[in-house]
């Protein structure tokens, strides 16, 4: 089965490779770039948000040349000159930051880098359902990655509506919003070929054994991502061609009609709907708040059931609840529009339905915390994000309470308060238990361990600059700093909390000097780290039964299951741990 | 290619009774319903919400759409995709019963009539991109050309629109290219199809709006060319792979019938679906 991977040429095994392991970490590592793109521009925004309007420092300046962003101004007030970011800078800025960190690097990290690489392998599968396809789906995500920064180059900068795109801005925006429209539709087509091919895998490809109720949680988070994406994103394709449309062939889709800009009324049919953008953009944005996450629980429930040596408690709450977190994320979306004036009883209406959907997020956190109980737990780097991250997610879970109230989202909406919500949920949460993940199956792909000590001190300034950049963004927005705004000092609320961004942005700064560990560990222990066997962590989940790394055709023999995925500390057995697979 | 060996690749699983290839189409399908289901939500939305008068297009008498479009030419698309998905049936059952020859040519002739589809919508897309509606700040009259009237009801009152549908025959320019007016030829009055053609020359300050019945021309345009259009594609994306299967196919035949009849399968399961889509299309844009 493996015995023709090494006569492949280069070229095929490792660019254009069907081999969903070597596609995974195609993608892995090409979302980590975007990832750390995406970091650099919130820097550089937060340099602005610290300190407005004043020079940003040479290393900043240095690599920001004026076709990066066109717009850069130099400040000659005091005779020497120095660059600042503009306002339109900024707006791009954030809208491509977060556009950057959804749609080119965590979802990708999460699903294509993880996904592709341990799903297949737990599974007990050769590869993926469909190679060829999987292969197209990582071959449209970087060019659809590519266009997408290709919009820094054009006339006008890159996209400046927010990640958002709300209409009637961004149909008036200038052509990055063009540019951003088409790389969205490339990404979505990306992403469809690739949920198809996660669910026909889990559904087709597991081996003799291994029923539903046999699967690691991880592929349970990982199906239920895959059904997210396969009916979440189509909206969001056709919203994105209907704005292509508004935007180049003067439709008015989600225009009123009587739009004056700059005296002139906007020669158009009118008679469009901008809510109706909202609704369709929400219709998948809210359940790509699940895609982001789900695979995150998944990581962070292999993790602990390995380090806490006992089953995970729960099990099969655990994916009743990601079932119906996956079924009811479809019918929360309207809790982002309370705002709009699109009526009382739709946002009832929502607001309870948001009520719900916090009962399973709940379950599944209170499952993974009650699996400590009792345990001797082992404090491995990914351990340590892993419980690093139950509490930090479950503030990012529950500071999106008061947001799905109606009356408490009057006063919260738009401001830095939403910003620490949900970054609470995306970057401690799910960046850690992507951290978590490298940890975990770095071993399984490359043969080596990871260096503990970098490992540990990667995790333990990562922790404390993370909360010190987005606990601060709670109390802003409760004192009324809206997001999205260049300068807050400009208004008297929020000079009287500037200090609080001045702390985010060194924490910030702190957060990338403290990554350096991670990047050294992990080039360095590709090619000098342990050496390891099989499965290093004694685990007991069928990736664990095929070499490291696993060749092309993944196991030797294919295996037999004979238990369920957790079954550590079994009494009577020998081990304290009973793997999947029967030799 | 490698040596890796996908189970279920041509044999159905035991669970779903599918190979893999028939189950992911079927969740491909699952993914374009939610798209097309976006397209014809945002269709009902902004038909709902419309200003009296502008739906389907500025002036019309009622909100059908058979008064801009021609019923006629989509009843003959629609024949001629629902015998295309026969014909499609009939190339996979052939396949089936070993008869490579027949299925090909059932291919074939499915290929034809999708061209024959697009052939038919190139000739609507055209006289809907060559006609035109204008609309005048107040009441227009000139050479026995007269506009018409609509009285549409809003909430501030009622507005009354005056309107000309018609043909634009001339743009009148000045030297520098800068445009002055049209030659207009407006359509004959409802009840008077075989009266002479009038034209009359409009200047462009008079004018409040001119556009082509285009997707610019109203909403319902636009849904119009964003459905039909995106539709058309899957037409255009489905003639690709059948001639694609039609020009390849005896290689694979020759090594792996059962495998190219699934592929066959398959690919008539996509086209009964954009064929279903049409089937919807018909009767919400062409007659309700």
């Amino acid at each position: 089965m493996s015995d023709t991977s090494h006569e492949l040429p280069f070229w095929k095994k490792y660019i254009f490779s069907v081999d969903h392991k070597v596609i995974g970490i195609q993608y892995t590592i090409t979302a980590l770039l975007f990832l750390a793109f995406g970091f650099f521009l919130m820097l550089v925004m937060r340099y602005q948000l610290a300190y407005p309007n004043q020079p940003l420092p040479g290393v900043f300046a240095s690599v920001l040349g004026e076709p990066v962003i066109g717009e850069v101004v130099v400040n000659e007030a005091t005779g020497e000159k120095g660059k600042v970011l503009t306002g339109d800078g900024y707006n791009a800025f954030g809208a491509m930051h977060g556009t950057i960190m959804v749609f080119l690097a965590i979802v990708p990290l999460a699903v294509g880098g993880f996904g592709n690489f341990v799903l297949p392998l737990q599974c007990g599968a050769p590869d993926m359902a469909f190679p060829r396809l999987n292969m197209a789906s990582y071959w449209m995500y970087l060019p659809g990655g590519i266009l997408m920064l290709f919009g820094f180059f054009v006339k006008g900068g890159a996209a400046n509506s927010g990640w958002t795109s709300y209409p009637p801005l961004s149909t008036i925006a200038t052509t990055g919003q063009t540019i951003w429209l088409l790389g969205m539709v490339v990404l979505i087509t990306s992403s469809l070929l690739g949920s198809v091919n996660f669910i026909v895998t889990v559904v087709q490809l597991r081996v003799k054994g291994l029923s539903f109720f046999r699967l690691p949680f991880f592929v349970w988070a990982q199906l239920v991502t895959a059904f997210l994406l396969l009916l979440a994103f189509p909206p969001l394709e056709a919203a994105g061609i209907l704005q292509l449309m508004d935007r180049v062939a003067d439709t008015s889709f989600f225009d009123p009609g009587g739009l004056i800009i700059s005296g002139v009324e906007r020669n158009t049919a009118g008679g469009g709907s901008p809510l109706l953008w909202q609704h369709l953009f929400w219709f998948l944005a809210h359940p790509e708040v699940y895609v982001l996450i789900l695979p995150g629980l998944g990581i962070i429930a292999e993790v602990i059931a390995n380090n806490t040596r006992k089953p995970l408690w729960g099990y099969k709450s655990l994916v009743y609840s990601a079932i119906f977190l996956g079924f009811m994320s479809f019918i929360v979306w309207a809790h982002h529009m309370f705002m709009t004036g699109m009526g009382t009883t739709l946002s009832t209406f929502f607001q309870a339905t948001t009520m719900i959907i916090s009962v399973p997020s709940v379950i599944i956190l209170t499952c993974l915390i009650i699996s400590l109980w009792g345990a001797k737990i082992r404090f491995t780097t990914p351990m340590l994000f892993a419980l690093s991250f139950l509490p930090m997610f479950a503030i990012g879970g529950l500071t999106g309470l008061p947001l799905g109230l109606t009356a408490a989202d009057i006063h919260l909406h738009d401001t830095y308060y939403v910003i620490g919500h949900f970054h609470y949920v995306v970057a401690p949460g799910t960046i850690f238990a992507m951290f978590a993940g490298v940890y975990y199956w770095f071993p399984k792909a490359s043969g080596r361990r990871m260096n503990e000590w970098l490992g540990r001190i990667h995790w333990f300034f990562s922790f404390i600059f993370i909360n010190a950049i987005f606990m601060p963004f709670f109390f802003m927005g409760m004192a009324g700093v809206l997001r999205r705004q260049f300068d807050q000092t400009e208004t008297l609320h929020g000079a009287a909390v500037q200090g609080l961004s001045v702390m985010a942005t060194w924490a910030a700064i702190g957060l990338a000097v403290a990554q350096l560990p991670f990047v050294i560990n992990f080039f360095w222990s590709m090619f000098a780290g342990e050496r390891v066997g099989q499965n290093p962590w004694n685990a007991t989940t069928l990736e664990w039964s095929a070499p490291s790394p696993p060749p092309h055709g993944n196991f030797d023999t294919v295996p037999v299951v004979a238990r369920g995925p957790y079954e550590y500390s079994v009494p009577g057995e020998k081990d304290d741990f009973s793997m999947q697979a029967t030799a | 290619m490698s040596a890796t060996v996908i189970p279920y690749d041509v044999k159905p699983h035991p669970l779903t009774g599918m190979y893999n290839g028939k189950f992911g189409i079927w969740l491909f399908l699952a993914s374009e319903i939610m798209l097309f289901g976006a397209l014809f939500s945002t269709y009902v939305l902004l038909r709902v919400g419309a200003p009296d008068g502008t739906w389907p297009i500025i002036g019309a008498e009622t909100t059908r759409g058979d008064q801009i479009l021609n019923v006629g030419l989509a009843a003959l698309n629609t024949a001629f995709l629902i015998t295309s998905s026969v014909t499609m049936v009939l190339a996979w059952a052939n396949l089936k019963m070993g008869d490579f020859k027949k299925g090909q040519t059932m291919l074939l002739v499915t290929v034809a009539l999708a061209g024959a589809f697009l052939v038919v919508k190139y000739f609507e897309y055209s006289s809907k991109l060559h006609h035109y509606a204008v609309t005048f700040d107040e009441h227009f009259e000139r050479d026995g050309v007269e506009s018409r009237t609509f009285k549409a009801s809003t909430d501030n009152g009622d507005r009354t629109i005056h309107y000309l549908w018609g043909h634009v025959e001339e743009t009148k320019k000045d030297s520098e290219g800068t445009i002055l007016g049209y030659v207009f030829a407006p359509d004959p009055e409802p009840g008077h199809e075989g009266a002479e053609h009038k034209k009359v020359e409009i200047q462009k300050s008079e004018i409040a709006r001119l556009t082509t019945w285009g997707p610019e021309g109203s909403s319902f345009l636009g849904c119009y060319f964003v459905i039909t259009g995106l539709h058309g594609l899957h037409i255009v994306g489905g003639i690709v792979v059948m001639l694609w299967f039609v020009l390849t196919g005896s290689k694979m035949w020759k090594s792996q019938p059962d495998k190219y009849a699934n592929r066959i399968e398959c690919t008539g399961l996509y086209w009964h679906f954009v064929d279903l889509v049409w089937i919807f299309l018909f009767p919400v844009l062409y007659l309700l």
